[in-house]
């Protein structure tokens, strides 16, 4: 088998093995909401019961009656997702021997492997807390992206062009990924921030989306993507930065206004509004969510609408 | 009078400002960051229009024809800045605002800050109720229990001060009902965050100090240089050049670039792999040094950097007229036009002896094919390159003293050479090959083909300031939002706790020891502080830390 094709039939795997994995969770998802719920509805029978005034017994049958769900989904999803990260790494490695440099030069290469960060990016912070509510928004995610990668966007590979020779090729696009692998699941965490806050205040359509129950609260989502937001930013950041430097080296120049740079430094100002709008008084909750769904969309059009629409310096990039 | 506290975090959680002192926060707060923000996102809409109309700076011709195209919208996005953005009245007064903003914010801050950090760290407040305290007995003296939490907190080691907390402890007497004296220990970390976010703001303000310098003091030249040839430093050999203002020509130091040779290597499908410029820089004053340039490894001489742009083929021609003189001989770059090198140069032949002057369009196909529609180059390299001309007579236009461009052809004053069927005279050569034009008009020969490299020279002295503004920004950056924010208290009383201990002399104290603390939301690990330092207090090893805390 060539690099080329254990590449291919590695990322397609990897594929189908995401999509199960996306299904599973869901189910897990669903079956804790459900349990959540009962939990909450015997809750409410025991105090009805026992009496109003013994508020004492309706506090402790939730707590007390562990939720228990059959984790039978939960493992599949586990055992899937690490799989598939397992054998798109292979693949994306694969393509890495098949084109004889690192595998991001091209928009497929960037998406096979931003996806992959993004999975991995997902299992380092399950492997330190129990986030299986953000599996299905992340394999989700990975098995379109993926599957888009290799259907639409496939190239085959290709030498560098001079331009692109440079060890900053591997510094500056390498953290370009994982800043966004690191935004996508920062992104599934605000997405669940939202519909949960918007559920919790009573907002109609989501009362019947049980499975929101199987998430933590609003403000712990919103934590959560605080926290990956902030690394991403910091990630992007640097990106921009390397990106300039190796700009000045290429180029000649380290800033020009180029398409994509103009969309590198919308997107980190977007992100920068964010941080701001968290700390500022009617701004922090649902609209600096608001904002940090802005630049995550601001940051996938960087890489699909203007690498294909936009004219520039970048456009060696494209598809 | 109450001390204003810039404390992002800390207004959902900690009231501890007396209520002007709050309001005056408050309206420094809402005031300035709404306004920040706000400026902000109008920044990132603001640019967008740069990435999706052509702008004057980036594309000229683009945009020109984008103004030709249309009539209505053209000229009226073009007078409303929309074509130049990022030049722009408006862009300028977005970012000029947000940085007046930004250092009227900053400025307070560091002032606030600098005061914070020669006092003390605030008390711990009288009840710790509010913060979910947790208590524990120790069989220590108090003074013993906190002394050892306060070495737990501060840390050790000469970077204490950023890993560490700053600590206070005070005795005073205890606010509980079974009144006495108490120990109390305040411990706050957060010194580092606002420092990093100091550090950050105000690199930004640098970087926009380092840009606002290198385009006064910058100087960018494009030169090119045919293989054999070399290049002058000086203004006037530059094909174009543009300086900031406080750039002096005098500052140009003369040194002289020759060009040996251009190494231009492409794959079979024709992309390229590799372009290297071969040549001697000789510098006033001392011995010519090799030099190479490549796309991503510019020649560095006297603080400026020549990098490699772009390439072509430059074929030399010798153009006789009729008499049989030479009218012309030289090396003519011909501009590539597709991936293929298919290129178009001019040549203006104005030296005739007798008769009209003449001038030719040609263009070059670098590996020549026939197909349905004429003839096409396949592939970059020179592998079976043909030249096809066509000739004009009349006047060049060169006299009328306005300055031209030397890739395009006045056809205003010119007809062209016509052949014997009528049809203007299209001519196709090989390298090597003389052919002779009709009308006993002369001979042109195409002698060689050497390739040509433009550079484009650019001195910037900013550059090592904008960078070191940059990784002051970065590290800014990472520590203001990697660095926690956390208060600890822990609260001891001074009374012995039981009737016991009194009992014997020799009997060890106990000693009940109270700790809460405070955090962001997002920190999730920071009740585990809580946990390390009780466990100090107490003098038992701290429990791990759960999967949650983390
Ligand atoms: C060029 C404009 C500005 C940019 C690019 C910018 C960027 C940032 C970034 C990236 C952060 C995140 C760091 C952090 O959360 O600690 C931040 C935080 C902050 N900025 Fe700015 N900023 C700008 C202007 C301002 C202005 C005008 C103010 C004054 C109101 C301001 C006040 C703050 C404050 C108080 C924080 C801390 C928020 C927190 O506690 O997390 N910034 N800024």
């Amino acid at each position: 088998m060539t690099a080329q094709e254990l590449s291919w039939f590695a990322l397609w795997g990897a594929t189908a093995l995401y999509a199960i994995a996306m299904i599973a969770s869901s189910i897990h998802l669903a079956r804790v909401a459900d349990a959540k719920v009962a939990a909450k509805k015997l809750a409410a029978v025991a105090a009805g019961d026992s009496g109003v005034g013994e508020t004492g017994a309706a506090q402790a049958t939730p707590a007390s009656a562990r939720i228990q769900v059959n984790d039978k989904a939960n493992g599949i999803a586990k055992a899937t997702t690490l799989v598939g990260a397992l054998l798109q790494g292979v693949g994306v490695v694969a393509r890495g021997f098949e084109s004889g440099h690192v595998p991001w030069s091209t928009m497929y290469e960037y998406t096979i492997t931003g996806t992959w960060v993004a999975v991995v990016v997902f299992l380092i912070v399950q492997r330190k807390r129990d986030v299986s509510y953000l599996a299905p928004g992340v394999t989700g995610f990975a098995t379109i992206a993926l599957g888009l990668g290799l259907t639409v966007l496939y190239a085959q590979s290709t030498g560098l062009q001079p331009a692109l020779q440079s060890f900053w090729l591997v510094i500056h696009v390498s953290i370009a990924i994982i800043a966004t692998g690191v935004f996508v699941v920062g992104a599934v965490a605000t997405v669940l921030q939202l519909l949960r806050d918007y559920r919790d205040s009573g907002a109609g359509w989501l009362q019947r989306w049980n499975w929101l129950e199987a998430t933590p609260s609003a403000s712990k989502l919103e934590a959560l993507a605080f926290r990956l937001n902030a690394v991403g930013f910091v990630l992007w950041t640097f990106t921009v930065m390397a990106g300039a430097v190796w700009a000045e080296h290429a180029w000649g120049r380290y800033w020009g206004w180029d398409p994509k740079e103009v969309w590198s430094f919308v997107i980190w100002v977007i992100y920068a509004a964010y941080l701001h709008a968290r700390t500022t008084q009617g701004w922090a909750g649902r609209r600096s969510a608001y904002l940090s769904l802005i630049g995550f969309v601001a940051l996938i059009m960087n890489f699909t609408v203007v690498n294909i629409v936009f004219q520039g310096l970048h456009s060696y990039a494209g598809v | 009078m109450a001390r204003v506290k810039i404390d992002n975090y800390a207004y959902r959680d900690v009231p501890r400002l007396g209520f002007t002192g709050w309001l005056r926060w408050m309206w420094r707060q809402v005031t300035s960051m709404r306004v920040a923000l706000i400026l902000l996102i109008l920044l990132a809409l603001a640019a967008i229009p740069g990435s999706m109309l052509p702008q004057w700076p980036q594309a000229p011709s683009d945009t020109q024809a984008f103004i030709d195209a249309n009539p209505f919208w053209g000229p009226l996005l073009d007078a409303t800045g929309f074509l130049d953005v990022f030049g722009s009245a408006w862009f300028t007064a977005i970012y000029v605002l947000l940085f007046a903003s930004l250092i009227g914010c900053i400025i307070p801050r560091v002032m606030v800050y600098w005061r914070e950090l020669r006092e003390p760290v605030s008390a711990a407040p009288s009840r710790l109720d509010r913060y979910e305290p947790v208590t524990e007995a120790a069989d220590r003296d108090p003074r013993e229990a906190l002394e050892a939490a306060r070495r737990e907190l501060e840390g050790s080691g000469p970077l204490r001060w950023f890993t560490g907390y700053r600590v206070r402890i005070d005795e005073r007497d205890s606010k509980r009902a079974d009144a006495g004296a108490e120990l109390a220990m305040s411990a706050h970390k957060g010194h580092v965050r606002e420092l990093g976010n100091l550090v950050f703001h105000l690199s930004l303000v640098g970087i926009l100090l380092a840009v606002a310098a290198g385009s006064l003091l910058t100087y960018r030249g494009q030169a090119l240089i045919v293989e054999g040839d070399s290049f002058t430093n000086a203004v006037v050999a530059y094909d174009s050049y543009e300086a900031g203002a406080l750039f002096s020509q005098d500052d140009l130091d003369p040194w002289i670039l020759s060009l040996d040779q251009f190494d231009a290597q492409f794959g079979l499908d024709g992309n390229p792999l590799e372009f290297t410029a071969h040549g001697m820089l000789t510098e006033p004053g001392q011995e010519p040094r090799e030099v190479e340039a490549q796309v991503n490894r510019p020649i560095q001489v006297d603080g400026a950097k020549i990098y490699l742009q772009g390439n072509g083929y430059a074929p030399r021609f010798t153009v006789t007229d009729s008499e049989g003189n030479v009218a012309f001989e030289g090396n003519v770059p011909f501009l590539p036009q597709d991936e293929v090198y298919t290129s178009t140069g001019v040549i203006k032949v104005p030296d005739v002896t007798d008769g009209e002057q003449l001038g030719f369009k040609a263009t070059l196909l670098p590996t020549a094919v026939a197909s349905e529609t004429g003839p096409i180059s396949v592939h970059p390299a020179p592998t079976n390159p043909e030249i096809y001309l066509q000739a004009y007579t009349g006047d060049l236009g060169l006299d009328d003293g306005v300055p031209q461009n030397v890739y395009q052809l006045d056809e205003s004053q010119l007809s062209p050479v016509r052949g014997d069927d009528g049809n203007p005279l299209l001519v196709a050569m090989e390298l090597g090959e003389t052919v002779t034009l009709p009308d006993g008009l002369g001979t042109v020969t195409w002698e060689s083909m050497p390739r040509f490299a433009a550079f484009d020279l650019r001195r910037d002295p900013s550059l090592p300031w904008l960078l070191a503004a940059s990784i002051g920004a970065l590290t800014g950056l990472a520590m203001s939002l990697f660095a926690q924010r956390r208060r600890v208290w822990l609260v001891v009383p001074l009374a012995p706790a039981g009737p016991d201990t009194t009992s014997g002399s020799d009997a060890v104290p106990t000693t009940v020891v109270t700790a809460a603390m405070w955090a962001p939301d997002h920190d999730t690990a920071a009740r585990h502080q809580v946990e390390r330092a009780l466990a100090a207090a107490t003098g038992r090893p701290a429990a791990d830390p759960s999967p949650e805390d983390s």
